[in-house]
């Protein structure tokens, strides 16, 4: 069976990698709507994952897979818990942004 | 040009412009849209890797339940309107330079880590159908069989927690 | 079956002061006071045994227990030595110990704490056990430190009284000063001999390859400080006198009979360190010949009981040392032995007219107790006897060797040591005669009161009095048992017997006159003339001086407390601020610097993130980033 990275090369899975990160880094830092703070989390798990599968058909192993898929579980978990607690916030003070939340203030 | 290349171009500017869009669409409801275009996009890669396991998972977590709770949490607040106010301007200056940065360091790191470019290893062997790794991942012996159950707990405690944050509160009245 | 016998000869105290501390409420006073002096009289049993053994092999005992510190080539095993000097202290230690234990069971009952005090003697028997058993310098000092503390427990125990609490700060803060001596002197023991094992240092010693001479002579002196301080000479003696703030029981067992005289056992012990230290041994000798004539002019004019004897302590240690400077070891220990049974006697007697009289210890309030306390008071004559030199009891033997020692080195401090003992034989008479003799001074309520004591009180009084008369008989001129038996401990050494010469009759005459004349002048002054001496105002010109004792403690005070006090003032008001400002600008600073930090915290998550973000950056960079 052919490798695909023989067609496509290691280089550009790291430059997408990267780049896709690099992206959800930037809405983190930009928006302050919280909701669209978690979708950029999860465009930068999603760029690590990418990377994962890349280098996992690279060294022809299966644990990188594996461990994606341990990613994605925490992941889901995480989402669950993140929602869950913003719709809480969310009740509580009428509002997801994330300029709002200042009661960290010491 | 192989056509693997092409689809794998064609990939590429499908995942990062959608998830470029999902970060700067004013609307959350687009924002999410472009999310699931981006999520499929890169099930698509993970189907050229030949990883039909990974790229199946991902569909179900990410596309199916992570983006119909995104959406229904939307839609619970109802934030559709376009309301949003910009950070100020030294923020967005800040969040650029530091993306920048990041952007340059990763790279720097990868490229100087020098992976072997051009010929790539074929083993031949199956290593990623369903079958081995699901050998792989519940493997008693050298396998991740104690680390699958205790995602098991992961998720149990998540679900659980999620069902307490979200509940309304009683004791008030 | 050396080893258990030696840990059961030091445990039982111990295991006696234990139960006594902790139980001591539970066991009632009766049962403490006899498991106190039961676990004394097992290791006065097992002292004996140990005794009757080494007269009949003539071979030391040497127990090691474990290794205990071993620096490179340094090493000190924790150990006991059982040699001839040792077990003959044990078997007094722990003999008059055992009798000290069961008169206080009497004399203590009526005191609340009477557990506690037999855990403070238990405990005090078991350091000086160790303090005499202990095969090198440092286990002694354990011991050293331990009867320091118990002495000052001890002296403070009616710990209400705060002049008692004073007295006992006194002995415990003037004893740190020799003790300070002691340990340099360790010190320099360890750093020359490389060894402080007193069976290796003596190897070495009598080998006569060590000649390191102004190493030797300074430790001789740390040394010698030490045994000062806790044998009371000058200038270290002030806190003796006080300590008799105690119990009685405790002035018998400690301040005359067994701590005190450990400087002297020290001394004996490293005495080949002393012989090559001609200079030191000079001190020694002139010092101790000084405070015993200082002290016995000082009690001349005390009316308290207790202080007279405390002083005579004071100058029959006096003597012993004139005996250790004179190189005489054997004979000080002569006469610390014999000195220890009618010292211990006499304090005892004290004690128990102190009891009868309900806590008087003025001798103006006393008299006439002849009568009334008979069997006390012929005791206490016996002792006043033995200590006044009298033929043929105990002291006359040993201060009569004394002093022959020192007419034979040097006249003039034998014509002090005869003239102490001469105000000695007056000041015990005088006591006596002011005791026992005459009319009855003291209150009528008193006075009805008057009693003999119990047997557990007059039964040690009668075997101590007894032993003071024939103890002498140890080490008679010409033919001495305890020089036979100390041979095996100087082995350099000639025996030194005075051959009974003609200068030796007339030495002893002079001696039996001059005590002779003493108790005379006392009986002429307090007997026949019926004096008694005024309120402490009525004193003057030389009695004035002697009774407020050659004013040394003021003049202590002037010259070491109070520039103390003063300069501890100046660096608390000054030197402290300083110190205080400085201390505290640390936290000032720290203070100011997390109040500025806290400005960082700004709750806005954006900014948090954003630092986030950055740090990441910061720490791949330094982790993967070569530069």
């Amino acid at each position: 069976m052919d490798n695909v990275l023989n067609h496509i090369g290691i280089e550009n899975y790291i430059f997408l990698s990267v780049i896709l990160f690099c992206i959800g880094v930037f809405g983190v830092l930009y928006r302050r709507n919280a909701i669209i703070v978690f979708m950029s989390i999860e465009i930068m798990l999603n760029a690590v994952n990418l990377l994962f599968v890349a280098f996992s058909t690279y060294h022809q192993d299966a644990n990188g897979q594996v461990f994606v898929f341990f990613s994605m579980a925490v992941a889901a978990a995480e989402v669950a818990v993140g929602l869950a607690i913003l719709v809480a916030v969310f009740r509580n003070i009428g509002s997801i942004d994330v300029a709002n939340l200042k009661n960290l203030k010491g | 040009m192989s056509t693997v290349l092409i689809i794998f171009y064609v990939l590429s500017a499908v995942t990062l412009s959608t998830a470029f869009m999902t970060i700067f669409s004013r609307n959350p409801i687009h924002s999410a849209i472009y999310l699931v275009i981006c999520f499929f996009s890169i099930a698509g890669h993970y189907l050229l890797f030949n990883a039909q396991f990974l790229a199946l998972v991902h569909i179900i977590v990410y596309s199916g339940a992570i983006m119909i709770l995104l959406l229904f949490t939307l839609m619970l607040m109802n934030l559709n309107k376009e309301d949003e106010v910009h950070k100020p301007r030294l923020t967005r200056l800040g969040a650029v330079f530091s993306v920048l940065a990041t952007c340059g360091i990763l790279l720097s790191i990868f490229l100087r880590s020098k992976p072997i470019m051009g010929d790539y290893d074929t083993t031949g062997e199956d290593y990623q159908s369903i079958k081995v790794l699901g050998k792989v991942l519940l493997d008693q012996d050298n396998g991740f069989m104690i680390p699958f159950e205790f995602v098991s707990v992961l998720l149990l405690v998540a679900m659980i927690g999620a069902v307490l944050l979200s509940k309304k509160e009683n004791s008030a009245k | 079956m050396d080893t258990t016998l030696a840990l059961v000869l030091i445990l039982a105290p111990l295991f006696g002061f234990l139960l006594n501390i902790f139980f001591g409420k539970q066991l009632g006073k009766t049962l403490s006071g006899a498991i106190g002096t039961f676990t004394v009289i097992v290791s006065f049993a097992v002292t004996l045994y140990f005794f009757l053994n080494i007269t009949e092999t003539n071979q030391a005992i040497q127990v090691k227990l474990f290794d205990w510190i071993a620096i490179s080539d340094f090493k000190v095993d924790f150990g006991f030595l059982l040699d001839h000097l040792s077990l003959l202290w044990l078997m007094f230690v722990t003999g008059i110990g055992a009798l000290i234990h069961l008169y206080s069971i009497s004399y203590m009952h009526d005191d609340e704490n009477m557990h506690k005090f037999f855990a403070y003697l238990n405990l005090f028997v078991f350091f000086m056990i160790s303090l005499v058993i202990g095969s090198n310098l440092l286990i002694m000092f354990i011991g050293w430190e331990g009867v320091g503390l118990c002495s000052y427990l001890l002296i403070g125990f009616w710990y209400k009284n705060q002049d008692f609490n004073d007295a006992a700060k006194k002995a415990f803060i003037m004893n740190r000063i020799g003790d300070l001596g002691l340990l340099v002197g360790i010190f320099i023991v360890g750093f020359v001999f490389k060894t402080i094992d007193f069976a290796e240092l003596k190897t070495i010693v009598l080998a006569g390859t060590m000649n390191n001479e102004m190493w030797i002579t300074i430790a001789a002196i740390a040394l010698f400080i030490g045994a000062a301080g806790k044998s009371a000479q000058i200038p270290l003696y002030t806190w003796l006198p006080d300590a008799m703030a105690g119990p009685t029981p405790v002035s018998a067992l400690i301040h005359a009979a067994t701590m005190v005289t450990a400087g002297i056992f020290m001394i004996t012990r490293l005495y080949f360190l002393f012989d090559l230290a001609p200079l030191v041994q000079d001190a020694i000798a002139i010092i101790g010949a000084i405070t015993s004539l200082v002290a016995a002019t000082i009690a001349l004019v005390q009316t308290d009981i207790k202080k007279v004897l405390a002083y005579s302590t004071v100058s029959q240690l006096g003597l012993m040392f004139l005996a250790l400077g004179m190189g005489a070891y054997e004979i000080a220990v002569f006469h610390v032995i014999t000195h220890a049974f009618f010292k211990a006697c006499l304090f005892l007697g004290s004690g128990s007219v102190i009891h009868a009289l309900h806590n008087e210890q003025d001798m103006r309030k006393m008299g006439g107790l002849r009568k009334a306390m008979p069997i006390t008071f012929i005791t206490m004559l016996l002792s006043s006897l033995a200590i006044s030199g009298i033929f043929p009891l105990a002291g006359f033997w040993s201060k009569d060797e004394i002093l022959m020692t020192a007419f034979h080195g040097n006249p003039v401090l034998w014509v002090i040591g005869s003239l102490a003992s001469i105000f000695t034989a007056f000041y015990m008479f005088r006591l006596m005669f002011l005791t026992f003799f005459n009319d009855f001074r003291g209150t009528e309520e008193q006075k009805k009161h008057l009693h003999e004591s119990p047997a557990l009180i007059t039964f040690p009084l009668i075997v101590l009095a007894i032993l003071a008369t024939v103890g002498g008989l140890i080490s008679l001129p010409g033919n001495s048992w305890l020089n036979h038996y100390l041979a095996p401990f100087f082995p350099n050494k000639e025996h030194i017997a005075h051959a009974l010469g003609q200068t030796e009759y007339i030495l002893m005459a002079i001696a039996t006159v001059g005590a002779l004349v003493g108790i005379g002048v006392a009986y002429a002054k307090y007997m026949k003339q019926n004096q008694v001496p005024g309120a402490d105002a009525t004193f003057t010109g030389i009695s004035k001086v002697l009774y407020n004792k050659y004013y040394v403690d003021e003049i202590y005070d002037a010259i070491f407390v109070k520039p103390i006090n003063a300069l501890s003032n100046f660096f608390r008001d000054f030197v402290e601020v300083g110190l205080s400002a400085f201390v505290f600008g640390f936290g000032k600073v720290a203070n100011e610097l997390s109040f500025q930090g806290k400005k960082l915290q700004t709750g806005s998550i954006g900014f948090y993130l954003f630092i986030f973000v950055i740090g990441f950056c910061a720490i791949i960079s330094y982790l993967f980033i070569e530069l």
